[in-house]
């Protein structure tokens, strides 16, 4: 196998480390947009997770086959129709969620498919993105990484946004992480967080 | 240069099956054999075989070339070889020509040892069922009790399949390309034109042609020109000929005057001398029954309930006669049997044919695939 496609799984990024310790052991996980598959890998390795994972690109697609993982090519804006109402423990939308068109679409679509959802994005709301923006020009930084011309993010938000849209999706919060640099935030998180992540599930 | 690529020299072989095969029409062979290539090498726990099944005019005869006969190259010879995505130095990878055929497995063109003449008409109608049954048993003859992979694009893909629906147990993974879970209306439409084609013509003789030693050349002919368009894309077709004229001018009669014209003229010519028309009706046919989901009122994912095999399931942007919205239902009734799937929509502009092309993207994706399976 190419050295480049096999993934330690003690190289898991940190973001995806965070996620993966929400996952319980055995269960059944959907990952959208799960890029080189690293994720499901490591969940399928170290907690004996089966998943399925969603990708539209094609270079993304050949590194989860030689991850090994199951991969289903599919556009996201398009909905999860291949996927039955409550068919998994837990749906996963990691750092996708403000590159999409249909972002209440998405949510709404997690909260039908899944018992539960997981969300991470770059928080708009850190410091060093208002401060840029303070300064008259759109942040760059590790975790928005774009120009304003060249980024793929379209509907970027802050916590508050994003836990605004889940009271209006019914969406209830059971859990939220914040990050920056990859070490937890807990003070000031809507300032002072970098990544925000979210586990929540429908309201009862 | 000798190419390190291909698997060299290959030789058919047959193996004659003394026990009777009970068809899905009810109808009985009582004795029948098939013909067959294998490349690469069986290991000793037997736990590298992959059997490839071919479609609509395939045969068994994949890769490599025959002693005698230069560029006699297998169908699948960009694909199947030493270091190719199915790699011979690691698989043993079979060919076997279906139950039916007309290239050495028993069919319309073998005699009937009842009558001492060619079957002809009488050969019963085979199904994928029945052609899964016989591989089976070619399976049995070669000491083989699980595949490490089933592969078929096409109606290849449909026995890869039924396999798994059969044998659940002999099958580790299929690899099902530019398939569908049955055919359209429209699929089925153009399978009974060609077949008018074929039974039409007068040099037809209700399929007992063989004793008035002549051939429906014509229908078998406008048969293959009709699929030959449905196996492209109209992009390929307007990148390879357009509108271009043989001559610079029109000739206003109804020569061939397009340059397409003279491309599906030739094909199929050429076509009537490889294949028997009989076989050919025989496969549309096989292509027309197959449904799964029949015994299950339609439910695909009922049908997939005892299948415990993984999937990779491909197909391509321009095919519209096994378009990716079929495959992607294949894929559907995977997940709800929560079966390990994969599934990539390649993009291509070469249409139903772009199964058996050359593609770097498909290639690589079928050699990681197959990478990953254990052996």
């Amino acid at each position: 196998m190419n050295d480049t496609h096999s993934l330690s799984v003690v190289a898991l990024r940190p973001d995806l480390a965070a996620i993966a310790e929400w996952i319980q052991p055995g269960k059944k996980v959907l990952d959208l947009g799960c890029g080189d598959g690293s994720l499901l890998r490591y969940l399928r390795e170290s907690r004996n997770v089966f998943g399925y994972g969603v990708e539209i690109n094609d270079k993304n697609l050949l590194s989860c086959f030689y991850n090994g993982i199951n991969v289903i090519q599919n556009d996201l804006e398009s909905g999860l129709s291949s996927f039955e109402s409550d068919s998994f423990d837990y749906v996963i939308l990691s750092q996708t969620l403000q590159a999409m068109r249909h972002t209440e679409d998405i949510i709404q679509e997690m909260l039908r498919v899944g018992k539960q959802g997981i969300v991470s994005f770059p928080n708009f709301g850190y410091w060093r993105n208002r401060l840029q923006v303070v300064l008259g020009r759109m942040p760059i930084s590790k975790a928005l990484p774009y120009h304003w011309y060249d980024t793929p993010n379209i509907h970027l938000c802050t916590l508050n946004d994003f836990e605004k849209l889940c009271r209006r999706c019914n969406a209830r919060i059971i859990e939220r992480r914040v990050m920056s640099n990859y070490s937890p935030v807990h003070i000031l998180p809507n300032l002072m967080g970098m990544l925000a992540f979210y586990r929540f599930e429908r309201s009862k | 240069m000798q190419d390190t690529k291909s698997v060299g020299v290959v030789t058919p072989q047959y193996v004659h099956i003394d026990r009777p095969l009970q068809l899905k029409s009810g109808a009985m062979l009582d004795s029948y054999h098939l013909v067959y290539e294998t490349y690469g090498e069986l290991n000793a726990a037997k736990s590298n075989a992959i059997l490839i099944c071919h479609a609509l005019s395939g045969n068994h005869h994949i890769a490599g070339v025959y002693a005698d006969k230069d560029k006699s190259f297998g169908w699948w010879d960009n694909m199947v070889g030493p270091g190719k995505p199915v790699d011979t130095k690691r698989f043993f990878v079979i060919g076997v020509n279906n139950l039916g055929g007309c290239h050495g497995s028993t069919g319309p063109t073998s005699m009937d040892s009842k009558t001492g003449k060619p079957y002809g008409a009488s050969f019963p109608v085979v199904t994928v069922e029945d052609w899964v049954e016989a591989q089976e048993k070619l399976s049995q003859h070669l000491g083989i009790t699980q595949f490490a992979a089933i592969i078929g694009g096409s109606l290849g893909g449909m026995q890869a399949m039924q396999w798994t629906l059969d044998y659940p147990e002999k099958v580790r993974h299929a690899l099902v390309i530019a398939a569908a879970a049955n055919l359209t209306a429209q699929n089925i439409a153009f399978n009974d034109v060609a077949r008018q084609a074929i039974l039409t013509d007068q040099e037809f003789h209700g399929g007992n042609y063989y004793a008035y030693d002549t051939l429906p050349r014509r229908g078998l002919r406008l048969a293959r020109m009709l699929g030959h368009i449905t196996y492209l894309s109209n992009d390929s077709m307007a990148a390879k000929f357009g509108r271009s004229l043989r001559k610079d001018e029109f000739s206003f009669d109804y020569d061939v005057e397009f340059e397409i014209e003279s491309y599906l003229r030739y094909q199929g010519d050429k076509f009537t001398d490889l294949f028997d028309a009989n076989s050919y009706l025989l496969m549309t046919k096989a292509l027309d029954y197959f449904n799964p989901a029949d015994a299950y009122n339609g439910d695909l994912s009922a049908a997939f309930r005892a299948v415990k095999a993984s999937f990779l399931i491909l197909s391509f942007a321009s095919d519209w006669r096994f378009s990716p919205e079929r495959s992607r239902e294949i894929v559907k009734a995977l997940l709800d049997n929560n079966l390990n799937v994969s599934y990539a929509e390649i993009a291509s502009n070469q249409g139903h044919d772009s199964f058996l092309m050359e593609n770097d993207h498909y290639h690589e994706l079928v050699r990681a695939y197959l990478n990953n399976i254990a052996v």
